[in-house]
């Protein structure tokens, strides 16, 4: 049932131009935001996902637009992939009104319907349920959509995993779910959580298909994702696909990146496979790539996190009116007007 | 009127709606060839299929967040639970996905899902299948928490929370599920949130929900052949819950009887009570006085279930204490 996929280079510039953008976008924005917390300007919990963007670039570049994206409280990275703009993340990030649920979610709950992405969920593995239900939902009215459902490592050993996966695999629902394996769930190695390592193999359990990737390398990320969507697609057949990486920072701004849970040397031999540096030789060494290419890319970056950063702090505080807004909807009243 | 049972109004109320509706499915343990635990979903299976009447595993965590996701991209769940008691297991999903959605996603998503079952004690199941839950979910903004007591409100209300846009979790009695009363053939819905006067009375308020409704009016009963005519309000809904229909029949009766059938500490009525001391506090002539199940978990025997059970008798002596007849 398992698969495992090396990168086999392919040239499609176009491609290959979308990847590095998106990593480096993620990578910029996470580091203003690490500097915006320690300004103050961002509260409460902020995880960042500095390390792992090839898993969202190369995961969510075999996607639809129609497809669905639900993820955990990790969840800036793949916001901006899917197409949330930089402004509308930070703005939230800072609690203010054009943030992309408007102060009301911040770090942990980025929505937006207009690319489906179902949010960033704050209970560790009891979104993995509801990418079952949205699986169910597309499988109900007969379309052809995936949903693909995000996940760390620690997810794997609560109930609602479990329970969530037996389901996919019993009726055929059309759901990736994607292990972002960092390796630790906040300060706890892999190995002291689950009672097996290789975690794709628990797809065996559930009868459906189990594959691993390395997750520094985003060509192969995509190519296994798109596999596993196409899969999902046209034969209904979930897949639970680990892919193995690192975050380069602590669990969240709260903790540091080494020392405590793990070493110096384990975080420094990890950065050697950073997946931006990685992919940009890949790219140079087939020719895609200059240096001052790759620095143009990299001021445009840098200058649309700094518009996101000042659209963010111009943005006013949501009105205390607000307050009581979307606790409940109303119901249109021709719905309760009888048959 | 034709007269049916509790559980064929909540029947002919889901078959209705999927009939109506057909992003309306229902899905929980043993609801399609089972026929249902309780038989409330009597031949839905043969009649909408497997697709829309879905037999699950036990794992009610697992299709209680299923419902929410399917919720969140326009389908309309009906998560049956065979006891609310096994709900505890899905609370996470109830209280942190469907609750919270809408706020969190800025009112991006909502969420049209009912979590329905029995709920509260039958006879002599014990302390782990003998528990009733209003005041638990009646805590959480986000959620609606109806209670209907009667076949009538057992239909009305269960249409009215499959039309609804946001979550609701909808308890009825399994001791509830044999009891009949009248239901028109025609169409009606009961609204969210409105309480009904079962019975006028002028010395005291008895005001209740759910399973003890029918404890209510039988104290009512009693009482009347003792010239005491009382109040039943029966608020049908504790969560959003209708306040003007508290003060309305308190200040009317100037006393009254909080009867529910969970536990005392921050019960249901222990938030009624609240309503009426803010509402009433110049028209009351005694304290209010609550009547609930005794703070421990459900025994078995028989004699000590029936000890620790809200019922008539209490409900009779708690009228007669704020009245200061005895």
């Amino acid at each position: 049932m398992a698969t495992k996929k090396k990168s086999t280079p392919k040239s499609d510039a176009a491609l290959d131009r979308k990847l590095l953008h998106d990593m480096l976008l993620q990578r910029r924005f996470e580091e203003r935001a690490a500097e915006a917390y320690a300004l103050g300007k961002i509260g409460g919990f902020c995880h960042l996902y500095i390390g792992q963007e090839a898993v969202s670039a190369g995961t969510q570049s075999a996607l639809r637009p129609d497809d669905y994206v639900i993820t955990t409280y990790r969840d800036h990275g793949q916001a901006l992939v899917r197409g949330i703009a930089p402004r509308a993340v930070m703005a939230e990030l800072f609690g203010r009104v054009d943030g992309c649920v408007h102060g009301k979610g911040g770090s942990m709950h980025m929505f937006d319907r207009n690319v489906n992405f179902l949010g960033g969920h704050g209970i560790v593995g009891a979104h993995v349920p509801l990418a079952t239900g949205v699986g169910f939902a597309i499988k109900y009215r007969g379309g052809d959509q995936v949903c693909v459902c995000y996940m760390g490592e620690s997810v794997v050993n609560t109930g609602a995993f479990h329970e969530a996966l037996n389901m996919a695999g019993l009726w055929k629902l059309p759901v990736v779910y994607v292990i972002e394996n960092n390796r630790y769930g906040m300060g706890t190695a892999v190995e002291r959580a689950s009672a097996i390592t290789d975690l794709f193999k628990r797809a065996e359990a559930y009868n459906i298909v189990g594959a691993e990737v390395d997750g520094q390398d985003v060509l192969a990320v995509r190519e296994t994702m798109t596999e596993a969507v196409d899969r999902a697609r046209t034969e209904q057949v979930p897949t639970l696909l680990e892919v193995r990486t690192f975050r380069y920072v602590g669990h969240s701004m709260s903790d540091a990146a080494s020392g405590t849970y793990r070493s110096k040397a384990e975080l420094e031999e990890s950065e050697k496979r950073d997946p931006i540096v990685l992919f940009r030789r890949h790219l140079q060494e087939i020719g895609a790539l200059t240096d001052a290419e790759y620095q143009k890319l990299d001021d445009e970056l840098r200058a649309a996190v700094q518009d996101a950063w000042d659209f963010a702090d111009q943005s006013p505080e949501p009105p205390l009116e607000t307050l009581f807004e979307d606790v409940l909807v109303e119901t249109p009243s021709d719905a309760m007007a009888g048959v | 009127m034709p007269v049916i049972t509790y559980r064929d109004a909540l029947h002919d109320a889901l078959r209705e709606e999927m009939q109506r509706d057909d992003r309306v499915f229902l899905m929980g343990e043993e609801v399609a060839e089972y026929n249902g635990a309780y038989k409330v979903s009597k031949g839905l299976l043969a009649e909408f299929g497997e697709m829309r009447v879905v037999d699950t595993p036990i794992t009610e965590l697992g299709f209680a967040g299923l419902g929410v996701g399917a919720a969140m991209v326009g389908l309309r769940p009906i998560i049956e639970f065979m006891t609310w008691n096994f709900a505890l297991l899905a609370l996470d999903q109830v209280v942190n996905s469907a609750a919270k959605t809408l706020y969190m996603s800025g009112g991006q998503y909502n969420v049209p899902i009912v979590f329905r079952g029995p709920n509260g004690a039958a006879l002599q199941l014990s302390a782990q299948h003998s528990q009733s839950w209003e005041s638990w979910l009646a805590h959480i903004p986000g959620l609606k928490v109806v209670t209907p007591g009667t076949p009538y409100d057992a239909k009305g209300l269960l249409k009215s929370a499959i039309r609804d846009d946001n979550p609701v979790c909808f308890l009825e009695g399994e001791m509830l599920y044999n009891t009949k009363g009248e239901v028109p053939d025609e169409e009606y819905l009961v609204p969210i949130g409105k309480a009904d006067l079962k019975r006028e009375g002028d010395a005291c308020s008895i005001i209740t929900n759910g399973k003890m409704v029918l404890t209510a009016m039988q104290a009512a009963d009693q009482l009347a052949r003792d010239g005491i005519h009382v109040d039943v309000v029966d608020l049908r809904t504790v969560r959003p819950m209708d306040v003007e229909a508290i003060a309305r029949s308190v200040q009317k009766t100037n006393r009254a009887v909080v009867l529910e059938e969970g536990w005392e500490i921050a019960g249901i009525g222990a938030q009624v009570v609240d309503y009426i001391q803010r509402d009433c506090f110049d028209w009351l002539d005694a304290p209010v006085v609550r009547v609930h199940q005794a703070d421990v978990p459900m025994p078995y025997a028989k004699n000590l279930e029936r000890a620790a059970k809200p019922d008539v008798p209490k409900t009779i002596a708690a009228v007669r204490k704020v009245m200061y007849l005895d």
